[in-house]
């Protein structure tokens, strides 16, 4: 079991054509995912070779999942076409939507996600690194090779340090990691993600990745003391960072006396949360934890 | 800042009075003799309470404009500069309200607020009296028409007679916010003046930088280059995504919340180490070639205070090889504008090959480490001296 994304999973790319959507669903089809297609209007009806696989080329995602039986879209189109490609996606109705693209004007993803009310699609993202389910499935651009299978769920706002905490608990191994992406308006949050892996009988512990901004965290928290029975270890980036400084992510700012890594680390303790204060501590409370499963 | 939102402000049709920029006490002025009557002197930097740091004064007359420009220009408001006030005609409000659309992360939606009883005292009202604040959620997907204007002034409570003038207020204030893809359009005051016309006496708009860069190529015209840090702007010009910090470690790392955690990781390493400090967050992103870490290096080596340098890269996308090829291929560059010593972990994606690079290279100022750990608490050695 895995959650979201699995040996069944079926993925077509929206943007397949472009320099970031061929280089990556190279690697995805690299990593033994199973990629079925790719989405591009103007290059509808011919085929792409990548990662020695003839990928054929739909002109709409509605068309692709009729095709083949796709269930996954990662979509890697730029910013200003981002919104379109989305809810083109889920008109189609596809039960899995990751959306890469870095840059995404807020407003756009704020009515992409009142657009999902009511629909049957779930988004991860944007600008995030998107999904793996070791050795069965790869949504995204997490090098596949990091970590294997194993015990452990992450959910992570953060790329780079979904890659160091998998580096850091590979002799574990994951059955997903999830990156949720740092903009302030994603698809699926921290909540989403931990109630999944409650659900999932094969995930024995979660590692949440947190940053400064917003309130995320807090809330995370709330929902882990009331809803989460497994191990939680938490980790948060961005103790030293200044009040007023956007520390890349468009979300990670710490605005007055609120989305501060010590709030957030607090909330959590408070919900029974072992907090790291490096990635490498966290790692070891792990550690710590799944040795006493 | 208040003159470039009420520039925004009045674009949109929202009642604003936009007064002279100066930069000089000369032209303060000159600026109120043109204006005539009582003027208020307004500091203008990024940041609220400038009434309460002395960088907002009435003058009844041009030669107190004078005087207190000549105050207020130089001065420092929470850290920032004032390098410019804004001259504008006095005019006293009957009555002060608040007033501003959102972006509300919690909901993942908009949010407007609104209150009667606010104005600039607005925090302190809403400890106060919280039902006094109106939380009005806004759909994203239909956002604000007139009947939505006209729920907002309703619930707000604005009196009567101000009704139709508050709801294309309203309206105006909407199409701020959406058609400049703002993130906070805010009026604090909104002010109800003699004559029962309501105006926006002071403001505050918040720009996505996301969509300037897809959308809003004209948003670039509001970003005043003298007040950023050298630096920054350096950076910013390199395309480097780069925040100046004060200390003497200079960060370099791929992706933000692994840059974010490197210089936590250095803080802690640099308590055992005389209590030296990162020096900035630098983020090279995916593709760290050759110039981007040149670009990189040559920014942070041009930051006096720094004594050391942490490269801290985790190779996903990025390969552990190219980013040491970035890496000799920087110090090749520079020449001998590299002079401080440079700690180095790779780790991820071909880190044999990337550290073979490194090992082969033998340059004096690399210091290969491991870990992050290990790594940070090198670089805070080498950085205290």
């Amino acid at each position: 079991m895995a959650i979201y994304l699995n040996s069944d999973s079926k993925i077509i790319v929206q943007g397949m054509t472009g320099g970031m959507g061929a280089k990556h669903t190279t690697l995805m089809v690299e990593s033994g995912a199973n990629i079925v297609g790719g989405v591009n209007a103007r290059k509808a009806g011919t085929t792409v070779e990548l990662g020695g696989k003839e990928l054929p080329v739909f002109g709409t995602v509605e068309e692709a999942m009729k095709e083949t039986g796709a269930d996954v879209s990662v979509a890697f189109v730029p910013p200003a076409f981002t919104k379109d490609a989305c809810i083109e996606a889920i008109d189609a109705e596809i039960p899995l939507l990751v959306v890469i693209t870095e840059g995404v004007p807020v407003q756009d993803t704020a009515e992409v996600f009142a657009y999902l009310e009511g629909k049957s699609t779930r988004m991860i993202g944007p600008n995030c690194p998107g999904i793996i389910s070791p050795e069965q499935s790869l949504a995204g651009i997490t090098p596949h090779t990091i970590a294997g299978k194993g015990p452990i769920g992450l959910v992570s706002k953060s790329g780079t340090l979904t890659y160091q905490m998998m580096y850091e608990l590979r002799d574990f191994g994951f059955t997903t990691a999830i990156g949720i992406g740092g903009d302030p308006i994603i698809g699926t949050t921290h909540i989403d993600a931990l109630q999944a892996f409650e659900d999932d009988p094969e995930t024995k512990a979660i590692v949440m990745i947190g940053e400064i901004g917003g309130d995320a965290e807090e809330r995370a928290a709330a929902y882990i003391k009331a809803n989460i029975t497994k191990p939680v270890v938490g980790y948060v980036a961005g103790f030293t960072a200044p009040e007023g400084k956007t520390m890349g992510h468009a979300g990670a700012i710490v605005s007055g006396s609120s989305g501060t890594a010590q709030a957030k680390k607090e909330a959590l303790e408070a919900a029974g949360v072992k907090v790291g204060k490096t990635p490498s501590e966290t790692a070891a409370l792990m550690r710590e934890i799944m040795q006493n499963l | 800042m208040e003159y470039q939102a009420k520039e925004l402000f009045a674009k949109h049709g929202v009642t604003t009075t936009l007064g002279v920029v100066v930069e000089t006490a000369e032209e303060a002025k000159a600026a109120a003799e043109q204006l005539g009557g009582v003027t208020v002197v307004k500091a203008q930097v990024k940041a609220g309470g400038r009434g309460k740091a002395g960088g907002v004064k009435l003058a009844k007359t041009p030669d107190e404009a004078f005087e207190h420009a000549s105050n207020i220009l130089g001065m420092e408001i929470k850290g920032l500069r004032v390098n410019r006030v804004l001259i504008t005609p006095a005019t006293p409000p009957v009555e002060e309200y608040y007033f501003s659309f959102l972006l509300d992360r919690s909901n993942r939606s908009y949010l407007c607020i609104a209150s009667v009883e606010g104005g600039v005292e607005i925090e302190e009202v809403a400890k106060t009296n919280p039902d006094a604040v109106k939380q009005i959620p806004v759909n994203a997907l239909t956002g604000v028409d007139a009947e939505k204007a006209a729920a907002i002034v309703d619930e707000a409570k604005f009196p009567a007679e101000l009704r139709d003038q508050a709801i294309t207020l309203v309206q105006n204030l909407w199409k701020v916010f959406v058609e400049e893809d703002a993130t906070l359009v805010e009026v604090n005051p909104l002010a109800r003046l003699e004559g029962d016309k309501l105006e926006a006496l002071d403001g505050k708009v918040s720009l996505d930088d996301n969509a300037s860069e897809v959308r809003h190529h004209d948003h670039e015209d509001f970003e005043i280059r003298e007040e950023a840090d050298p630096l920054e702007a350096k950076a910013k010009d390199l395309g480097l995504n780069y925040v100046k910090l004060d200390g003497e470690i200079g960060i370099i790392g791929n992706g933000a919340g692994l840059v974010m955690s490197t210089l936590d990781v250095v803080a802690y390493a640099g308590e055992k180490h005389g209590g030296v400090k990162p020096a900035n967050f630098l983020d090279i992103g995916g593709g760290a070639n050759a110039q981007v870490m040149a670009n990189g290096l040559d920014v942070i080596l041009n930051d006096p205070q720094v004594k050391s340098v942490f490269v801290n890269v985790f190779g996903g996308i990025t390969a552990c090889d190219e980013v040491a090829n970035g890496i000799k291929g920087a110090l090749e560059i520079l020449g001998d504008e590299a002079s401080k010593p440079l700690v180095v972990r790779l780790d991820g994606n071909n880190v044999e090959q990337g550290r073979a690079i490194l090992d082969e290279l033998n340059h004096p100022l690399i210091t290969q480490v491991d870990t992050m750990d290990g790594a940070a608490d090198k670089a805070a050695e080498l950085a205290n001296v």
